[in-house]
């Protein structure tokens, strides 16, 4: 029973944090039915920009809290700015081009992000402080729960409920469902495309630098290549929900969390991956548009 | 001075020019038909004047501002929306919200309004409002196509074959609507392989033949024409 409560507790950390950076693959996809593949790297310069404050900012006396509020302000502007300047300069000049071109630009916008952090930061594996916040740990029926782990899975739901409302109960939220849908049509109705676009790019990118930098907290660790492996995760997250679908990136996140946790946790941490990929592959091969996911809804 | 006024408008697809030289005008007030063949540019017209399409030479003016160049949102706002071909509901959007999303230029009190008009004349949407649109039948689609544009408060409605793939009395339902919006004071220029209805409906018609106006008239001379009963009206009606 301790073993099972932990696990659920350690895969809706970790089901959070892929939900978050999941979003911004199929939000793109949504739109532009485009993979980002610098989402990732994105991301996790997220958690570099965030853990330059906090180390740069250590010893100034001000509070763990106020710091790690600092850091998660700054990585969230500068990674939003970071994915309007990635679809200005990477995409928007490319978007009568042909499907190929897009995929190219974006394996070479990730390989620059990937790199820049390398030249910025060297290849090394930096260490997250441990002192920031509070060392709490709760113990329920024999699983012991953290308060890290607490303060990833609440801020997850709440980023995640936010962006719901704002999706479905917001006017620009039911005019980016449009764009989803149909982009001709969206523009007769008066919808600006491009701003639709662009907010995507903003909107992505944000909740993945707050992804990219639970990841840091969580772990204690970044590195340069980390883009890639947590990018891999939460893209198989998007696909298992359905990409392009809202609901589904949130859902194939914590499941995808949740699969990881328990092959870790009964099997094998050296299996978890290889069982991860066999529940993906099986679920897709009896829903192959994943869980939530309708082929290509809406379209003529 | 007209509403729409169209010169030499020419818009091609890669290589191959669609329109040649298309020069049309609408009045405020009129319904003007345009009636072609299968592939004449008809859709390709109606999506330039929206903004969708490049043009490659001429010009479109609408009450009295150059659109050649203006992007599709400017020129909802300027007062011109549309009923695309092939009705394109949003499938997996409520049938409200697709009606809310026809006045996005528009305010949270005109889009109140705007969705009591519409309910008003198509009360079947009004029932089916928290529906998805894709659960439509096709009349319904219909219904809600031409509800969403006039959403937007439109001084000039176009219609891209509001009757296509209907049963014969949803195209008479249509219709009458159609008839009452434009009695309402709204000015529609309308495409339809349904030709006799849509003269009956129209002042005047322009006849679209590969990519070129041959033939322009008033909708009555346009009905009791040869040329076009031979053509489009078949030559079994007298
Ligand atoms: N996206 C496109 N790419 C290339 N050619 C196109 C495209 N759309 C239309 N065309 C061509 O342009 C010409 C005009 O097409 P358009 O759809 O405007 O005709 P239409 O009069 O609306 O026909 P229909 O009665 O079948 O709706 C046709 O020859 C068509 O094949
Ligand atoms: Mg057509």
């Amino acid at each position: 029973m301790g073993t099972f409560i932990q696990q659920v507790f350690n895969g809706l950390t970790v089901g959070g944090i892929y939900a978050l950076i999941a979003l911004g693959y199929t939000m793109v996809y949504g739109v532009m039915r485009l993979i980002n593949f610098a989402h990732g790297d994105l991301c996790i310069l997220g958690a570099f920009v965030g853990l330059t404050l906090l180390t740069g900012a250590a010893g100034s006396g001000h509070s763990g809290a106020v710091l790690l509020l600092a850091a998660f302000v700054l990585a969230v502007v500068v990674i939003a700015a970071a994915g309007v300047v990635l679809e200005l300069v990477a995409y928007r000049p490319l978007r009568k081009a042909d499907r190929l071109s897009a995929v190219v630009s974006a394996l070479g916008a990730s390989l620059l992000i990937e790199n820049s952090i390398m030249l910025i930061w060297g290849p090394d594996v930096h260490v997250f402080p441990g002192d920031l916040l509070p060392a709490t740990t709760w113990t329920v029926a024999g699983a012991s729960i953290t308060f890290v782990q607490v303060m990833i899975i609440l801020a997850s739901v709440l980023l995640m409920a936010a962006l719901y409302l704002f999706i479905h109960h917001t006017r620009f939220g039911t005019a980016i469902r449009a764009t989803a849908i149909d982009q001709d049509t969206a523009r007769l109705m008066g919808i600006k495309v491009n701003r639709v676009i662009l907010t995507v790019f903003v909107i992505g990118p944000a909740l993945g630098a707050i992804g990219g930098l639970f990841v840091g907290i969580y772990y204690r660790e970044a590195y340069f290549t980390m883009g890639w492996t947590y990018g891999l995760y939460a893209f198989i997250a998007a696909i298992l929900g359905g990409i392009g679908n809202i609901p589904g990136a949130m859902l194939g996140g914590v499941l995808l969390g949740l699969f990881n946790a328990f092959a870790a946790g009964y099997i094998s941490s050296s299996w978890q991956d290889a069982i991860t990929f066999a529940l993906l592959i099986a679920i897709l091969l009896v829903r192959p548009t994943g869980l939530l996911g309708e082929p290509d809804a809406g379209k003529v | 001075m007209s509403l729409l006024v169209i010169e030499d408008l020419s818009v091609a697809y890669g290589q191959i020019e669609a329109l040649r030289g298309v020069s049309l005008t609408v009045e405020s007030g009129e319904v003007v038909a345009i009636l072609g063949a299968n592939g004449a540019g008809k859709t390709t017209l109606m999506r330039a004047i929206s903004g969708l399409l490049p043009k490659r030479r001429g010009a479109v003016r609408f009450d009295g501002t150059d659109i050649t160049r203006a992007p599709a949102d400017r020129i909802v706002c300027l007062g011109i929306a549309q009923s695309p071909e092939g009705r394109r509901v949003f499938g997996t959007l409520k049938v409200e919200e697709n009606l809310a999303l026809g006045g996005f230029t528009r305010s949270a009190h005109e889009i109140r309004q705007g969705l009591e008009t519409v309910f008003g004349m198509f009360p079947r949407l009004a029932e089916r409002r928290d529906q998805l649109a894709g659960t439509l039948s096709g009349g319904e689609q219909q219904m809600l196509a031409i509800g969403r544009a006039l959403l937007a408060r439109p001084k000039l409605l176009l219609l891209d074959e509001p009757s296509l793939g209907l049963a014969p009395i949803m195209v008479q339902s249509i219709f009458r609507s159609l008839r009452e919006i434009a009695a309402s004071g709204v000015t529609v220029l309308i495409v339809e392989q349904n030709v006799r209805s849509a003269l009956k409906l129209a002042d005047r018609g322009y006849v679209l033949e590969v990519g070129r106006i041959v033939h322009e008239d008033s909708a009555a001379r346009l009905l009791a024409s040869p040329e076009v009963q031979a053509a489009y009206l078949g030559k079994a009606h007298t």
